[in-house]
């Protein structure tokens, strides 16, 4: 069985994105996304769990039994969160005390587990592990997205402590976008996610929409060529 | 294959194979904790020494405030550890954790005041105060929270600790009273913790001469 990994990664970072298409992982999407920052690390830890977790789960997919797999799924992710929960609080303790909170709220991603039994249970290692990478890029992308735009229009400030996040050098993207806002608090607030939200995924279907229109056009044209 | 399919179709499979993973994740979390226990432990400390060091300035005290605290049991009967800064064996400030009832939950602050009872430093520990309003409390957002320094339970008179909407002497930011009220009632708080139990509280760190403590209880 080969694997088409163009295909996947299509899938993951757009056509299937977890959050712009399938609309999954919600929770933590709207609870960290106050920044962009935050989004992006979010993202990261959580790309790291989808991975850890596919890899685990498509070496494991012969051993486990269709009966008793999801409790083996949701036991194999809630140990990786937790030590990604431990590694994050031993070794990058300042972005911990920034997602700490939220490194918990990686299990309760529907996402991970989705991908689980939809992929990496069916698929051999290296599949699964692009599968798991393309998912987590792709929904670092949507929470990077979601960040700005409420960072943008709630504090008028765009990746604000990224150098917390990624080291000194990221000093340079922190930007104060306008200066002397007094912030528009409605945005930052977790109704304001929704909000924020609804217009992305508003977005994505206008976007996929005029591609739709204009592939049918290309093809409208070649034949009648 | 055959013969594999009915036996992994057996119950006893099923239940050593969730057996078996349960132990493996206990495995994996026990070793996790005892590689990452001690960095975090670590860590923990830090943040502690960053957050006593803001309250309390270096230039009251030269010992590690994180040395030989203090355990004592608070109003409420719950532990209370005190750090406390000495020169030489005088305790010169002292620190802790007061605990404010916020418009969305607890606000943690720590305390620091010297031995007169006058506030050295406030600052909050956490919070989950509304972003843009209660948060001003923060001292990286707003200066309101080092109003607090210099005074005391005389400074201004104690029924003067409220916030001015109560007829008190703090500012409330508009938009969020019930989050400076919260601040405000659990410093007098703290002040009138240290007031009740000051004799207690200012020993000197190791008492291990007669004299020693009959200097402290002159």
């Amino acid at each position: 069985m080969s694997h088409d990994y163009r295909r996947i990664s299509k899938d993951g970072l757009w056509d299937n994105n977890i959050v712009f298409a399938q609309a999954l992982g919600l929770c933590p999407l709207l609870a960290v996304t106050g920044t962009a920052s935050n989004g992006l690390g979010m993202g990261l830890a959580s790309t790291a769990v989808f991975v850890a977790s596919a890899l685990m789960i498509s070496l494991l997919r012969n051993i486990i039994t269709p009966q008793v797999r999801i409790p083996i799924f949701v036991l194999i992710i809630a140990v990786l969160v937790t030590l990604v929960d431990m590694g994050m609080n031993a070794w990058v303790h300042d972005l911990h005390k920034v997602l700490g909170l939220f490194i918990p709220l990686i299990v309760t991603n529907c996402a991970i587990l989705g991908r689980a039994e939809a992929f990496a249970s069916r698929n051999s290692v290296l599949p699964a592990v692009v599968d798991g990478i393309m998912m987590g890029l792709g929904f670092t992308l949507a929470l990077v997205a979601l960040g700005a735009v409420r960072e943008v229009l709630g504090s008028g400030t765009l990746f604000s402590s990224a150098a917390l996040l990624l080291g000194d050098w990221a000093a340079f993207l922190d930007v104060q976008l306008i200066a002397d806002y007094k912030g528009f608090l409605l945005i930052i607030l977790p109704p304001g996610g929704f909000i924020v939200l609804a217009f992305l995924l508003a977005g994505k279907r206008l976007i996929d929409r005029s591609l739709a229109a204009r592939n049918a056009g290309a093809a409208a044209q070649a034949a009648g060529i | 294959m055959s013969t594999a399919a009915p036996f992994r179709e057996r119950v006893s499979y099923q239940a050593m194979l969730l057996g078996g993973f349960s132990f493996i994740a206990t495995a994996l979390l026990v070793i996790g904790n005892l590689a990452t226990r001690d960095a975090i432990d670590e860590r923990r400390r830090e943040d502690l020494r960053a957050s006593l060091a803001q309250v309390v300035p270096a230039a009251v005290h030269d010992n590690d405030l994180l040395a030989n605290p203090l355990s004592v049991i608070d109003d409420a009967g719950l532990p209370l550890t005190v750090y406390r800064g000495t020169v030489g064996l005088h305790v010169t400030a002292l620190a802790w954790e007061i605990v404010g009832k916020g418009y969305s939950g607890d606000i943690r602050l720590i305390l620091g005041v010297n031995t007169a009872g006058e506030v050295l430093g406030v600052r909050v520990l956490s919070h989950a105060e509304t972003p843009g309003l209660g948060d001003k409390i923060e001292v990286a957002r707003d200066d309101w929270i080092l109003g607090f320094d210099g005074l005391s339970l005389r400074d201004p008179p104690i029924e003067r600790w409220k916030v001015d909407k109560d007829g008190g002497r703090f500012d409330a930011f508009s938009g969020a009273t019930i989050t400076p009220r919260a601040v405000v009632d659990a410093v007098r708080g703290g002040l009138e913790f240290f007031r009740r139990h000051r004799t207690a509280l200012v020993n000197p760190v190791v008492i291990t001469t007669p004299s020693l403590s009959q200097e402290s209880a002159e």
